[in-house]
């Protein structure tokens, strides 16, 4: 048996499709070039030395004990983070799809699971110094209490958990919704009561989803920059450590060897949830709910569950509201009247607030066509079309998830600094503004690749081939079918690939020249010196800036979408 | 008028083709087309018919190039077609969901092969609103395809794979969506605009009595290979195998010996008795032999070939269905028009005899 022919025949006909080829040729290198040849070069530079081969960088590195203690750390705050997003996204969760509740109360959730997207990453990290720090305003004005250091340890995981959690919330959200009413019904039916219920069907099914959720907030506690940098004070996470050694001690090897070790971390934890967690979650949650659930109407479990959830969801959103308020005050835990628009105008007037909202605005706008293309193309491919090199294309585009902006950053820098291999090939690229919309795109790609996949894969592969078979080649199948399909698609991956970009500090932090004023970079500035009324009045007005496209594609959608013409008829 | 075909029909040519397939979980590679080889006349209907599994969905995936094949030629109209991929082929396919394009009308959805073509505006005009005549869809052409009810949706992917004039149309399974009513209008119909037309086209599906009401030729598939193919009356009523009898429609095997042979016609000994099989072969007395009779080709009396206890007697509307026991045998009977017939009860004793030419000697 010898499949020769039909692989070689396979081959013809992608050759006799130029752009496919072309298409496909692009994107490899791309791929290559931006994701994985800066991680390659990471490990090559902290392997091979001036004096050959050797792993006396990693043994430096790991002779450091601020290296160390980051890593201890890290670990440490990950874990916390990851348990505590977990319970409370499934605390939510199981409130919004059990509890019959009020129609008040599930606006409350909708609102608070939409803040960490439309948010910078840093803000909860500005609102908890203003509110709990040492001149809090909670903490010093109505509990009198003048010295609580909210820096470090648990400032990190109080801040990390609220950004995080709605994430698992989400995510588990999804999950409940697709357990079967009538196995618990049956539960019941046989005798249990409803604890019983939760702890022998529910919570065994959702198991495995819980893990994932558990794994994702953890990567994404680890891999989170913003944060520990801001309320982190002393207490040094990897990707700040890794910051330091490159913007501090200006030892490129030993963060290029650092960013290795935190590459494997999360790698590592990537894998099991994409390969174990992810796959058993589908396994014991594939089926549809055959009807709808009969909702809690219980009292002495609606009404503790909903205060609790709408106490939190209102706690939440009052940090969130805490960052435009603060820039309102003429100073933060001195005066508080009159409220004045002084920040504001310091922004534009002393902070070249404007270049650096123009800088960010036209370099996130030009990144996220870019990324919303890309994105949709690869899945274009990935799912809908067979090729050799197809595995390749999915894997690197997933993997750059799993990579943390700081490594991604320190790759580049190591990567683009001295061209190419440091001969000098390409270095022209780095400190440009083109490297930066690259790094915008490479750290969106993933998402939207990810949601592409997911709404490609609902439509039926036969409608593709259809058109391919009436004779339209692979570029007219993509435009004059696949994206009209995924229009409503498309158009929230362009969005979210804005808002990505916009917010985005980790990679970016150090890449940016001077050359380019970035609003988060001014933000993170602004931040760390204590200046806070500045970094607020910057953030509120990134935060208009990302609502307002947010706002923008949803009434774009409604009027323009695909769907508008189909749900008409229903 | 649509049924005015400038384009001449083609022949389809399968020169011994093969597909290997790789199972995913032990990694093992198979053949899910093995060796098959035949040749479809320009403008006749010629099913693939088999259960799921066994290949037909693939080959005709390789004729329209979704697949390639690892061994052998296709050819379509005398042209080798192995390289070229499926939008350069003369072919049209009609999917098993449709595959209508929801961001389309119905005109749009028709006239999008033409529009491919870059035929000029006022001829797709006149071309889609033939074809939407022919199809019986003249007024829903602002329609979109969610309006349109399973048959109806139906009609516009036939309507989009015949306004390109293929040189053969393909179907891959397209009443399976359909209920059980629907799907016999529809096959009538088919069947009327491909004759009208005279159009080749290969059909793919699953459902006996669909390939039997529509084909000119049948070709049963099992396991990837071709397991026998001729007319549907060919292959009704002289069956190469227990698996073709028994997929083309209910039948009944009695096993037996070969007896003696006058003219034409072998006498079989049963256990229970004999009978008489019309057959061409010469097979020597003694031998072990199997026929296969067809449950409506069965009379029970009180006199006949074969005696026989009544085990099942049901009243069908139509027909009175029987479950009788031969010897060991369990032999099932359709009784056409039961109303003016002796209706036997279960536990009877009674009698079961068959013309010869309507057995068949395995």
């Amino acid at each position: 048996m010898a499949k020769g022919q039909g692989a070689a025949l396979d081959r013809k006909k992608l050759m006799a499709d130029p752009i496919m080829m072309t298409t496909i040729v692009v994107l490899i290198a791309f791929l290559t070039l931006f994701i994985l040849y800066p991680l390659a070069i990471l490990l090559v530079d902290s392997l091979y030395g001036s004096n050959g081969f050797s792993i006396d960088t990693f043994k430096r590195i790991f002779g450091m004990w601020t290296f160390r203690r980051a890593i201890g750390n890290t670990l440490k705050v990950g874990f916390v983070v990851g348990i505590l997003s977990t319970l409370i996204g499934l605390l939510f969760a199981y409130v919004e799809v059990y509890v019959r509740m009020r129609k008040v109360v599930g606006g409350l959730f909708k609102v608070v699971s939409m803040l960490p997207v439309v948010s910078p990453p840093f803000v909860l990290s500005l609102s908890m110094i203003m509110l709990f720090g040492r001149s809090g305003l909670i903490t010093r004005f109505l509990l009198g209490i003048y010295d609580n250091d909210i820096y470090g340890y648990w400032g990190i995981v109080i801040v990390q958990t609220l950004t995080f959690f709605p994430v698992c919330y989400m995510m588990l959200k999804g999950l409940l919704k697709n357990i079967d009413p009538s196995m618990e019904e049956a539960a019941r039916d046989m005798g249990a009561s409803r604890w019983k219920v939760f702890t022998t069907v529910t919570f065994p099914l959702l198991l495995p989803g819980l893990g994932n959720a558990f794994l994702v907030t953890f990567i994404e506690s680890i891999a989170d920059f913003a944060n520990p940098m801001i309320i982190g004070g002393s207490y040094d996470t990897l990707a700040t450590t890794i910051y330091l050694q490159i913007t501090g001690a200006m030892d490129k090897e030993g963060a290029a060897a650092m960013a290795v070790v935190l590459l494997c971390i999360t790698l590592a934890m990537f894998a099991v949830q994409k390969y174990y967690l992810e796959r058993k979650t589908a396994a014991t949650l594939t089926g549809k709910a055959s009807r709808g659930r009969m909702l809690i109407e219980d009292k002495s479990v609606t009404v503790p569950l909903t205060i609790l959830c709408s106490l939190g969801a209102i706690f939440v959103i009052m940090m969130y509201i805490c960052v435009p308020i603060g820039a309102l005050f003429p100073t933060w835990g001195y005066r508080f009247t009159p409220l004045t628009f002084k920040w504001f105008s310091q922004v534009f007037t002393r902070y070249r607030g404007l270049q650096a909202f123009r800088d960010s605005f036209v370099l996130s706008l030009i990144a996220s066509p870019i990324t919303a293309l890309l994105s949709m193309i690869i899945s274009y491919l990935v799912v809908k079309r067979k090729f050799k090199a197809k595995g390749f294309i999915e894997a690197v585009s997933i993997l750059a998830m799993a990579v943390p902006g700081t490594v991604l950053g320190v790759g580049y820098i190591r990567g683009f600094a001295n061209g190419i291999f440091h001969t000098g090939i390409l270095s022209s690229l780095y400190g440009t503004g083109l490297i930066l919309i690259i790094v915008f795109v490479v750290r969106s790609l993933p998402t939207g690749t990810r949601s592409g996949i997911s709404a490609l894969r609902q439509i039926d592969k036969s409608i593709e081939e259809s058109a391919y078979d009436m004779g339209a080649d692979s570029l007219k199948v993509f435009t004059s079918v696949t994206l009209p399909l995924i229009k409503d698609s498309f158009l929230s991956g362009l969005v979210t690939a804005f808002v990505r970009s916009i917010t985005a500090i980790s990679a970016i932090i150090l890449l940016v020249t001077p050359s380019y004023l970035l609003i988060t970079v001014q933000i993170n500035e602004f931040a760390e010196k204590g200046a806070f009324s500045i970094a607020c009045a910057f953030a509120t007005i990134l935060i208009i800036i990302t609502y307002g496209a947010v706002l923008l594609m949803n009434l774009f959608i409604k009027f323009f979408g695909t769907s508008r013409k189909q749900k008409e008829v229903e | 008028m649509a049924d005015k075909r400038v384009k001449e029909p083609k022949g389809v040519k399968l020169d011994h083709i093969s597909k290997i397939y790789q199972d995913p979980k032990t990694s093992k590679e198979f053949y899910a087309v093995h060796d098959v080889a035949l040749e479809m006349k320009p403008g006749s209907f010629v099913t693939l018919l088999g259960p799921s599994g066994c290949g037909k969905t693939t080959t005709l995936r390789m004729i329209a190039g979704f697949e390639s094949p690892d061994e052998g030629e296709i050819y379509l109209g005398g042209e080798p077609i192995n390289a070229l991929t499926p939008n350069k082929r003369d072919t049209a396919m009609v999917f098993q969901s449709y595959a209508l394009f929801p961001h389309y009308n119905v005109f749009d959805n028709v006239a999008y092969g033409l529009r491919l073509r870059k035929v000029p505006k006022d001829e797709i005009k006149r071309r889609v609103t033939d074809i939407l005549a022919l199809v019986e869809l003249s007024g829903m052409e602002s329609r979109m395809t969610n309006q349109l009810s399973g048959g109806q949706q139906q009609r516009v992917a036939l309507a989009r794979a015949l306004v390109v004039e293929p040189g053969v149309l393909l179907f891959d399974e397209p009443l399976s969506n359909l209920d059980a009513k629907l799907r016999v209008q529809m096959r009538t119909e088919i069947r009327r605009i491909q004759q009208k037309l005279g159009i080749t086209a290969i059909y793919v599906t699953h459902d006996q009595s669909e390939a039997m009401s529509i084909s000119d030729q049948i070709i049963l598939m099992k396991g990837g290979v071709i397991a026998q193919m001729g007319t549907p009356m060919e292959i009704y009523y002289h069956p190469n195998s227990e698996f073709v009898a028994d997929f083309i429609g209910e039948c009944n095997f009695l096993k037996g010996k070969i007896g003696g042979r006058d003219g034409n016609v072998t006498t079989i000994d049963l256990p229970a008795g004999k009978v008489g099989v019309t057959t061409d072969k010469a097979t020597p007395p003694g031998d072990d032999a199997e026929i296969v009779v067809r449950p409506a080709a069965i009379v029970i009396a009180d006199q006949g070939q074969l005696p026989c206890k009544v085990e099942l007697s049901c009243f069908m509307g139509s027909y009175q269905n029987y479950h009788v026991r031969v010897g060991d045998t369990l032999v099932k009977i359709t009784d056409n028009c039961p109303v003016n017939k002796k209706i036997y009860s279960v536990g009877d004793s009674a009698y079961i005899s068959f013309e010869a030419s309507c057995a068949h000697l395995l």
